[in-house]
């Protein structure tokens, strides 16, 4: 593999990670919540994903096990982990009434905390490791057919899988009933309200729906791009993916190239390592994503289109009776 | 008059905290009918309006819709019983277009928004409405929003229409086409509800009046049979004297002279456009215009807030004699010069005041560079918060409570009186009666005068042209950033102002 397309391939491998991210925060943020939690989400997600696989091993050895449900049961339970954190913060912003960015903050803290003890409890019950041939498996012609076969047909079914998230979710907000009630919620909650719509239920699924597509960026960096093994950086990941929807301007199909880039300038550091480029200075490539996203922001809010901005009401609470 | 009765609402109270905002009201309102409400600030109307609506929930009483009793719990409830309000506040999307804010939250089946349309044009050619139903809400001015608004309910196929002060942001002009679209539903059989503290408008669109005083219904009345004396008296439970004293000025000099300001917006649109008047001692010169054609500009420009393409600002000191050039000062020497700006921008707590502080601390914001010691001085700013309270009757629980909890006619008393009380040669209002009842705006009309025949040049941003006429010695008309008129307020006509106001515009907000 030259190293040209080994280098693409792994942008997209770190790339299609954060798209998760940054396409359940756009959607979680289009219904008016700043969810600084994505950072723990993904890592929790990421942690119940690798848990449920290890029981699954445990459970069925190596020869029962069935490849569709080595694949479906991890996903299935970063899913429930990650809206279960949604849950703890919508309950807290919508119901208790907590202010958005110290919830997603500390939610963050938490996150990550309880993925170590979920990763150490996964490690009780046996190794999931395993799971990443499952994970990785690809389209068995994809070796013949070169550098195209190595970009674009030799991922695991994570990737293809964020591109139609992004896709999908792109075509809710857009084009359908439910879609225009939720970005209603985002920019007027009140409107929204008084056209009928359930604000707290909007936001509450909202906010769920996209912390489960969050975890799948974790489970999706520990299963296909690290080959199975845990390593305590996801929330690193998370912050980029926050980035990612400024970057994108609040738009998931734009978020697959922009993903794509962020993914590109992550990985740069360890692509230009082995053209003599120290480790000390390699660090600086880490930041490249964050300053594109300052530089977008500038470009975005000197430009100030009223299409590219936040959701109006976003990080603002709602209640109907407060004047 | 055997008409049948479409809403009504029985021994309705509601409380907010030991407040009364209602208590037991009964209203009825009749099919095919314009019913004003009619009452001062903090009366209820609104409140009981949106009990209607489905906004709040009423804690006793009943609501009937058609003979039928019903529970309204949201707007959705409201909608069933097809009842649709217009808020004052708009309630719509900025970045959704028209169409997209009128199908808001409706469920009907598959999502087509050409299929909507197609229905919106229908009802727009029904009732004489002008909206183009692509147009984003953002690019629209405030009358084409005010006609969504209305479409989004008339889209749901509401029969009974209740507005909130719906002319309180229109031109006489644009007043006059919501009037016309307003009888074409009475004739279609519709109920419509206005709410309003507008006397002369009450007179000539409402078919009957009913009348709230502290929350409690004091009567109905058919418009026929009354008159703008009666229905005062039954509002403020007094006969009060509703002319304003208009003296004439006296010992006129120039005080401040605008010389071809021009300014531009970031987008590189021209909000000022080489406007140039002069403001003298001992007049009020009242400046006319639709809302956003410039004033704040204007008077941000005065204060130094505001940053000036090109032209000049001269001010006269009265106490020097001598000529200072406003534009190279900061805000803080041009407000030592004695120049006030008393700002009372859209959303009601506006410039002026801090809403988590309270009265004092909001007093304090213009005296802290006073005192000498490091500590502040707390004396002055609490006589002056307590003289406020007790000269202006505001009603507030105490100096201690902060700002954002008083209604907004309180508010606004609280910023014009600390801004008079700090003895001004200058005392720039902008909509400083905006949602004030009638008995507050007199007291604001009063202070203006008696600041003007103290020898204070008064300008007054003002959107009743009604109250400019009567208030003001001269007014300037600007309209879209341009001077389009200056005319003497003793011998002014309404509509001679309006026209000016709207004359060269349709390029800009297309109302024609």
């Amino acid at each position: 593999m030259s190293p040209i397309v080994s280098f693409i391939v792994s942008a997209i491998g770190l790339g299609m990670t954060l798209l998760y991210g940054s396409t359940g925060e756009t959607l979680t943020e289009k219904s008016g919540h700043l969810n600084l939690g994505i950072p723990g989400v993904m890592c929790v997600g990421a942690a119940c994903g690798c848990f449920a696989e290890s029981v699954y091993f445990a459970a069925v050895g190596i020869k029962g096990t069935i490849p569709v449900l080595a694949v479906l049961i991890p996903m299935l339970a970063t899913i429930l982990g990650g809206a279960l954190c949604g849950l703890i913060f919508s309950f807290l912003t919508v119901t208790l009434r907590a202010n958005q960015n110290v919830t997603g903050l500390a939610l963050t803290t938490f996150g990550v905390g309880v993925s170590e003890y979920i990763i150490a409890q996964a490690d009780v019950v046996g190794p999931f490791v395993r799971g990443n041939k499952y994970f990785k498996a690809s389209l068995p012609f994809a070796d013949d057919l070169g550098w195209f076969g190595e970009i674009f047909l030799s991922h695991g079914i994570l990737i293809y899988l964020s591109i139609a998230v992004a896709l999908a979710v792109t075509f809710f907000l857009n084009r359908t009933r439910v879609g225009l009630n939720l970005r209603a919620v985002g920019e007027n909650p009140a409107t929204a309200d008084a056209a009928g719509i359930n604000v707290s239920l909007y936001r509450y699924l909202a906010t769920c729906i996209g912390c489960g597509i969050a975890g799948l960026g974790g489970l999706t960096f520990i299963m296909d791009y690290l080959n199975g093994t845990w390593e305590y950086m996801i929330d690193d990941l998370g912050w980029l993916a926050v980035a990612l929807v400024i970057f994108t301007v609040w738009k998931p199909n734009l978020g697959i190239i922009g993903s794509f880039i962020f993914g590109a300038l992550y990985v740069a550091s360890s692509f230009f390592a082995k053209y003599g480029i120290s480790l000390s200075d390699q660090e600086l490539f880490k930041m490249l994503p964050y300053l594109v996203t300052i530089i977008v922001l500038i470009i975005t809010s000197a430009r100030s289109r009223k299409k590219n901005q936040p959701p109006a009401a976003l990080g603002l609470p709602y209640f109907r009776e407060e004047r | 008059m055997a008409q049948q009765i479409a809403l009504e609402c029985r021994n309705i109270t509601k409380t907010f905290g030991k407040v009364y905002a209602n208590k037991n009201c009964n209203l009825d309102v009749r099919k095919g009918e314009i019913l004003a409400i009619l009452g001062e600030n903090g009366s209820g109307k609104t409140t009981l309006m949106n009990m209607v609506a489905g906004i709040y929930f009423p804690d006793e009483g009943q609501i009937f819709v058609d003979g039928k009793e019903v529970v309204i719990k949201s707007p959705k409830d409201a909608f069933r019983y097809k009842i649709g309000m217009i808020h004052q506040h708009f309630k719509l999307v900025d970045v959704f277009s028209a169409t997209e804010n009128i199908t808001l939250g409706i469920n009907e089946g598959k999502y087509k928004l050409s299929e909507v349309k197609r229905k919106v044009v229908e009802i727009t050619q029904r009732y004489g409405f002008v909206i183009d139903p692509d147009k984003h809400i953002y690019d629209m001015a405030v009358s084409e929003k005010q006609t969504v608004e209305i479409l989004k309910v008339l889209y749901r196929g509401a029969d009974i229409l209740i507005l909130d002060e719906p002319t309180a942001v229109l031109t006489p002009q644009e007043t006059e086409k919501l009037f016309n679209v307003l009888r074409r539903m009475r004739e279609d059989g519709k109920s419509i509800v206005i709410i309003t503290h507008k006397m002369h408008e009450v007179l000539s669109i409402s078919d009957r009046v009913a009348i709230l005083r502290k929350g409690e219904h004091v009567a109905t009345v058919n418009t026929s049979e009354t008159n703008e004396a009666e229905l005062t008296e039954l509002m403020m439970g007094k006969k009060v004297d509703l002319n304003i004293q208009r003296s004439e000025p006296k010992n006129c000099v120039d005080r401040l002279t605008v010389k071809n300001v021009t300014s531009v917006d970031e987008n590189g649109r021209k909000v000022l456009d080489n406007v140039s008047f002069t403001a003298k001692s001992g007049e009020i010169l009242g400046i006319a215009g639709i809302a956003g054609s410039g004033q704040r500009e204007l008077l941000e420009s005065i204060a130094g807030l505001h940053h000036l393409a090109s032209g000049e600002i001269v001010y006269l000191d009265p106490k020097t004699g001598e000529e200072e050039n406003l534009r190279d000062k900061t805000p803080i020497q041009i407000r030592d010069l004695g120049v006030r700006l008393s700002f009372v921008p859209e959303d009601r707590l506006g410039m002026g005041l801090v809403g988590n502080m309270d009265i004092i601390d909001n007093m304090m914001l213009r005296s802290y560079q006073k005192g000498k010691s490091a500590f502040l001085q707390r004396k002055e700013p609490k006589d002056l918060a307590e003289h406020i309270i007790k000269e202006l009757e505001v009603s507030t629980p105490g100096a201690t409570t902060p700002v954002r909890q008083l209604s907004g006619g309180n508010v606004q008393k609280v910023l014009v009186g600390r801004e008079i009380a700090s003895a001004p040669s200058v005392l720039m209002a902008a909509y400083p009666v905006r949602g004030l009842d009638v008995n507050a705006s007199y007291t604001i009309y009063n202070l203006l005068n008696q600041q003007k025949e103290n020898g204070v040049a008064v300008i007054f941003v003002g959107e009743d042209l009604d109250v400019l006429i009567e208030l003001c010695d001269r007014i300037l008309v600007i309209n879209s950033g341009k001077v389009t008129g200056l005319v003497d307020g003793r011998t002014a006509k309404k509509d001679d102002i309006g026209f000016m106001m709207t004359m060269s515009t349709e390029n800009d907000s297309e109302e024609a």
